[in-house]
Order: C-alpha cells, then sequence, then structure tokens
C-alpha cells in the first residue's frame, strides 16, 4: 500500500518538475515548484524524516517560493506571447539530456546497491540537535556565517542608490 | 507505516527518480530564458539531491543522523542562494531592464 | 466523563476495522479524528462569527443580530444560506484557474493545523513528534494561498493589499516562532502533549504563564498570531472601512464565505496553541479536559475580539515597525532571561530574569520613542 502511494508520488513529482520548466506563464511554473516542493516533503515523511519534511515546509515553501513569487511579481512581464518562452537551444539540450538520461538510468540500474534490511532509519530530533551542536558544530557556525552575509549581501545588491 | 512495509521499495529506484528530476533541472536552466525560471530550476536540483541523501539514510543508523543533518545544511544553502540570485535579479532589472538571459549578454565576444 | 470522547473513538475504531477492507484498514485509527475535525470546524467557525458580532456590537452599545433566532443564534445559518445562493462573480481579466484554486489553498491549511492541537486528555488527531513546529509550518503554506488570491484577480489593488498581508505575516512569523521556542526550550520537546504535561502539578502554578519569560513570551505570541490572521489592529490589508477588501475583494459568495472561514479557524487554531502553550492546555480541576481547552480558548478569542472593538487600527509602516523594531528584539531578550531563570538558583532566579525583561521594555520603548505618537498639544482659540 505504502509502496504504491510512493509510486503515484513519484510519478506527479516528475509532472510537477516538468511543469516547472514548460509553462510559459511564469506564476504557473512557480505553483508547480510549490507542488514539487510538497511532494518532496510528503516523500520525506513516507521515508520517516519527518523533521527534515516539516523544515522543508517552512523554509523551502513559506520562504523561498514567498521570495520567489515575490520577484516575479515585481519584475516579470509574465504571460506575454510574444516572447519566446525557451531559447535555441532547446532541441539540442533535450536530445543531449535524454541520452545522458538512459545512460545514467541504465548504469544505476546496472549498479549493485547495498541491500537495506529494515534498520530503522528515524533519528530522534533530540540527536540531531546533539550532532549540530556536537559533531557538526563547525559546518553550523559556518552555516550560520553565510546565511548572515547573504542577508547583507543581498540587501546591499538590491538597494535603491 | 513500518519499516517492514517500506524496505520492499530498492533504493536504485530513489536513486533514477532523483536523477530524473535533477535532469530535468538542467534542462530548466539550459533552455529557459527568464532568469527566475532558471533560479526556480536550481531549487528544483537541489531539491532532487536532498531526495536521494534521505532515501540513502536507510543504510545504516550512522547514514541516517548524517543525512539528515546534510539534508538541513543543503536546504539553508539553497535558501541562502535564493535570496542573492533574486537581490541580483532584481538589481539586473533596474539597471538592464531586462531579464532575458539571452539579451544580458554584454562580455559575449 | 472526561474520556467520553477517547472511548468514542475505540468503539468507533473496532466497528470500521471489522467493516473496512484489507487495503484501507490504515484509515480506521484516524477516521473518527477526521471527520470530527472536518465536521467541527465549520461549526466552530459559524459561531465564532455569531461570538463576535454579538461581543463587538454590545461593546458598541448596541445589541448585535438578536432577529433570527432566540438571541441570534440561527443568524450564522442565515448567512450560510445567503453566502450559498449569492453568484459567484469571477471577473474578466482575471485567471479562472488561480481563483478558483486560491479559496481551497486557504482553507486546508487552516484545518490541518488543528491535527496537532490536544483537545483534551489524550484527545490529540496526530501525536507527533514535531507538533509545534508542524504548525508553524503549516499556517506559513497560506501566504502561498494569498498570493494565488491577490494576483489571480486582475486588480491592482489586490496585489497591493496582497502584497502587503503577506509582508506582515512573514514578519510576525519570526517573533512567534522565537516564542514558541521559549516554551521548547524549557519542555525539551516539540510535541504539544509532552508541552501539556510539562505544566502539570502544583495546582496550576505550574503553567509557563506565571513565569516572568512566559508571561513576555505569552504577550509577544498572542500579538503576533493575531496579526498573522489578520485580526484587528492589525487588519490594514482587509479592514472595513478601508477602499478595498485586500486580496479577496474580487470574491463573492462561497468563496468570500471560504476565506473568512479560513480566518476564523486560524483564530482558532492560533488561541489553541496559546493556551496550549502557555496556559496549561486542558488542565483544570473540577471539569473534563476538554471543557478546560474549550473555556481557555474562548477566553483567549473573547480577548482578540475585545481588541476588535476596543483598538483603532495599525498604519503599515507601524504595523512593520512594531513587529521588526519592538517583537523582535523583545523576543531576543525573552530567550536569554528564560536562559537566566533557569541556572540561576532560586529564589534569585525570578529577580534576574524580571529585571532583564524590564530593562529590556524600556530599552525598547527608548529606542522606538521617535516613532511613537506624541501626546497632543491643544491651541485653544480665545
Amino acid at each position: 500500500m505504502l509502496d504504491k502511494f510512493v509510486y503515484i508520488i513519484f510519478g506527479l513529482s516528475i509532472l510537477s518538475a516538468i511543469g516547472v520548466v514548460a509553462f510559459r506563464n511564469l506564476f504557473y511554473s512557480a505553483l508547480s515548484l510549490v507542488a514539487a516542493l510538497f511532494l518532496a516533503a510528503v516523500l520525506y515523511i513516507c521515508l520517516q524524516a519527518e523533521f527534515i519534511a516539516i523544515v522543508q515546509i517552512l523554509v523551502y515553501i513559506g520562504a523561498v517560493m514567498t521570495l520567489i513569487i515575490f520577484a516575479i511579481m515585481l519584475t516579470a512581464r509574465i504571460n506575454d506571447k510574444t516572447i519566446r518562452a525557451s531559447n535555441q537551444q532547446r532541441v539540442v539540450s533535450l536530445i543531449a539530456l535524454v541520452v545522458f538520461g538512459v545512460f545514467l538510468v541504465g548504469q544505476i540500474c546496472k549498479a549493485q546497491w547495498p541491500q537495506v534490511t529494515g534498520v530503522n532509519a528515524m533519528v530522534p530530533i533530540g540527536r540531531l540537535g546533539e550532532l549540530l551542536v556536537g559533531h557538526f558544530v563547525l559546518p553550523f557556525e559556518a552555516i550560520s556565517a553565510i546565511l548572515t552575509v547573504a542577508l547583507i549581501g543581498a540587501i546591499v545588491i538590491a538597494r535603491n542608490k | 507505516m513500518t519499516t517492514e512495509k517500506f524496505m520492499t521499495i530498492p533504493v536504485s529506484h530513489f536513486v533514477v527518480f532523483s536523477a530524473i528530476l535533477f535532469l530535468i533541472g538542467i534542462y530548466g536552466i539550459l533552455t529557459r530564458r527568464n532568469l527566475i525560471t532558471v533560479l526556480m530550476a536550481v531549487e528544483l536540483i537541489l531539491n532532487a539531491v536532498n531526495i536521494n541523501f534521505i532515501a540513502f539514510a536507510h543504510l545504516s543508523p550512522f547514514s541516517a543522523e548524517v543525512s539528515q543533518i546534510f539534508v538541513l545544511f543543503i536546504i539553508a544553502l539553497a535558501a541562502a542562494e535564493a535570496v542573492v540570485g533574486l537581490a541580483i535579479v532584481v538589481a539586473l532589472v533596474r539597471n538592464r531592464k531586462t531579464i532575458l538571459t539571452d539579451e544580458v549578454n554584454l562580455m559575449k565576444w | 466523563m472526561d474520556q467520553l470522547f477517547v472511548s468514542l473513538t475505540g468503539k468507533v475504531q473496532e466497528i470500521l476495522a471489522s467493516i473496512l477492507p484489507d487495503f484501507l484498514d490504515f484509515l480506521a485509527p484516524i477516521a473518527l479524528p477526521l471527520l470530527g475535525i472536518l465536521l467541527f470546524a465549520p461549526f466552530v467557525m459559524m459561531y465564532l462569527t455569531w461570538l463576535e458580532r454579538k461581543l463587538v456590537a454590545r461593546i458598541q452599545n448596541r445589541i448585535g443580530p438578536n432577529r433570527v433566532g432566540p438571541f441570534g443564534l440561527l443568524q450564522p445559518i442565515a448567512d450560510g444560506i445567503k453566502m450559498l445562493t449569492k453568484e459567484d462573480v469571477i471577473p474578466e481579466g482575471a485567471d479562472r484557474f488561480m481563483h478558483f484554486l486560491a479559496p481551497a489553498v486557504i482553507v486546508a491549511p487552516a484545518m490541518l493545523t488543528w491535527a496537532v492541537l490536544p483537545f483534551g486528555r489524550n484527545m490529540i488527531a496526530a501525536d507527533i513528534a514535531v507538533g509545534v513546529l508542524y504548525f508553524i509550518a503549516i499556517s506559513g503554506l497560506a501566504e502561498i494561498a494569498i498570493f494565488i488570491a491577490g494576483w489571480g484577480s486582475n486588480n491592482k489593488f489586490s496585489l497591493l493589499g496582497a502584497m502587503r498581508s503577506i509582508a506582515q505575516m512573514l514578519s510576525y512569523e519570526i517573533p512567534m516562532v522565537l516564542s514558541v521556542a521559549v516554551v521548547v526550550m524549557m519542555v525539551g520537546s516539540l510535541s504539544t502533549s509532552a508541552i501539556v504535561e510539562a505544566q502539570s502539578g502544583w495546582g496550576g502554578f505550574n503553567w509557563f504563564i506565571f513565569r516572568p519569560w512566559g508571561l513576555v513570551g505569552f504577550v509577544i505570541f498572542f500579538l503576533a498570531g493575531a496579526a498573522e490572521t489578520n485580526r484587528t489592529p492589525f487588519d490594514l490589508a482587509e479592514a472595513e472601512s478601508e477602499i478595498v477588501a485586500g486580496f479577496h475583494t474580487e470574491y463573492s459568495g462561497m468563496k468570500f464565505a471560504l476565506f473568512f472561514m479560513a480566518e476564523f479557524i486560524s483564530v482558532f487554531s492560533i488561541c489553541a496553541l496559546a493556551s496550549t502553550l502557555f496556559l496549561g492546555g486542558w488542565q483544570g480541576p473540577f471539569l473534563p479536559s476538554w471543557a478546560w481547552f474549550f473555556l481557555k480558548t474562548y477566553t483567549l478569542i473573547g480577548v482578540l475580539m475585545w481588541f476588535r472593538g476596543t483598538f483603532p487600527r495599525l498604519r503599515v509602516d507601524q504595523l512593520l515597525g512594531f513587529a521588526w523594531k519592538g517583537l523582535l528584539p523583545m523576543a531576543f531578550v525573552n530567550i536569554l532571561s528564560m536562559g537566566l531563570w533557569e541556572f540561576v538558583p532560586r529564589p534569585w532566579n525570578y529577580v534576574v530574569s524580571t529585571s532583564l525583561l524590564v530593562i529590556a521594555f524600556f530599552l525598547i520603548v527608548y529606542g522606538n520613542s521617535s516613532d511613537l505618537a506624541k501626546k497632543r498639544t491643544y491651541v485653544l482659540a480665545d
């Protein structure tokens, strides 16, 4: 039962991802991205990573998508049919990516993946917290510095002189 | 929804799925003219990589913890990168009045 | 009496488990809570509209609806019939799909947040380990819906109202999350039922509102929650005395009723979360646990309606200034004061944390003094 559900989520995610890159209307592709991110969060819940699912909804959909939609509203001409949505490299890149995709999927299916045998992948949140300030404290501090720098940098770049 | 019920999906299916999302994202970066759509395709790529990480979490208890921490960092970095990217888009619109990747070609020979 | 609904759920679950086919047997444990939330939420919303009209009317020295039934109790049903029979107007240049999608996308997160509220002892629909964070994440999904509504209406004023509303919701999410973080730090768990359990004992004096950081945290959470749900005095985007109604200008009939429903359901869930985090949830002496929960939640809702009848509306720059320059520094100082409260030995911890909060409050008021209203001096003509 859960397997069929996960395969349905796979199909819907691929459809939304195609929607992101295919719609001419910019707002529709932003909404497709919201759908793709939400379906990824559902997938994380199926994979027993509930905290990551909720962080994905909170950060990606709540903050990043809001920012992208704000930027769309402020800067773009959304539904102008005279502007081509894709450039001249469309056919070439499609062929190249399909060939590469077939090769990649073939190699993935041929490879020997380690057999997962009922390991409980549920990580308690307390353990994540311990790791963040214990074993992984250096990346944690680095990412705080990166977020601060990104914030200040974005304000400086986008400021009205 | 217990672990036993879940284990019947082999991990290679997850890797194939995330590879397909990744390739769709690359198609978006290569072909779309609107800069904001390119940024959205980049978010799609990062999302595909996250799915890959979490799918591998079932290999061992150690890899479950490490993959979730890694995904947290990737999400934070993706947010920071979206912020800076959109600030650049706003500055570009103000200066060049266009957001099409074809027209931002001052440095091309 | 206390476990009435729990035993009812158990019996229904047994019946369902015996009659459902095999591939649907995951539905049995969650069917009754799910149906309960789906049926109860609109009912709550209907009588919240009645309560609001009566309370605000009494504050304004008039009676409120009293014709449609005894004390106007059937007024919400009349309103519902009116909304259902109104013509559904869609503006000409509007994007039909987005105009149609927005009310659905805004009601769904509002109802989803009810899944982690502890309605009574053992009466929580989904006891997940990350309950509070789930609540905050799902209530952030409403922002996308407001964008869809504002953009899909093909109306510049709708778009402007939508952007103001989203800026307000984003700004007030941060003090809300920080004030919740204080409680989570104290309890050590994100699950709502664990937070309620941690406030038990001592005849009610263990509730977090009786601690200095808890009181300040409650005030910050309550004000930020009122702003999140666009209630007065923070309802510039959709106020009744403004020319247009913000992002839901172009909606009529049932779609407008859905926006209205989403607002009231969010009001209920924010007040319910405030009573869970700070007022001890379902704990109380004589009445059953669910009765205490509803009593506390409806008291907080009554306070919000009191705000609506009493306070003037904030201008949009005052609104955003209040969040970023007032509530946010106070929330940071609150976290510091909670840390000090935890580690300084008794009884000095109360003194230290209270004095830190009071000093920070006066510093913030002094720092914002250029924005605050000055006392008016009247020069009378002679």
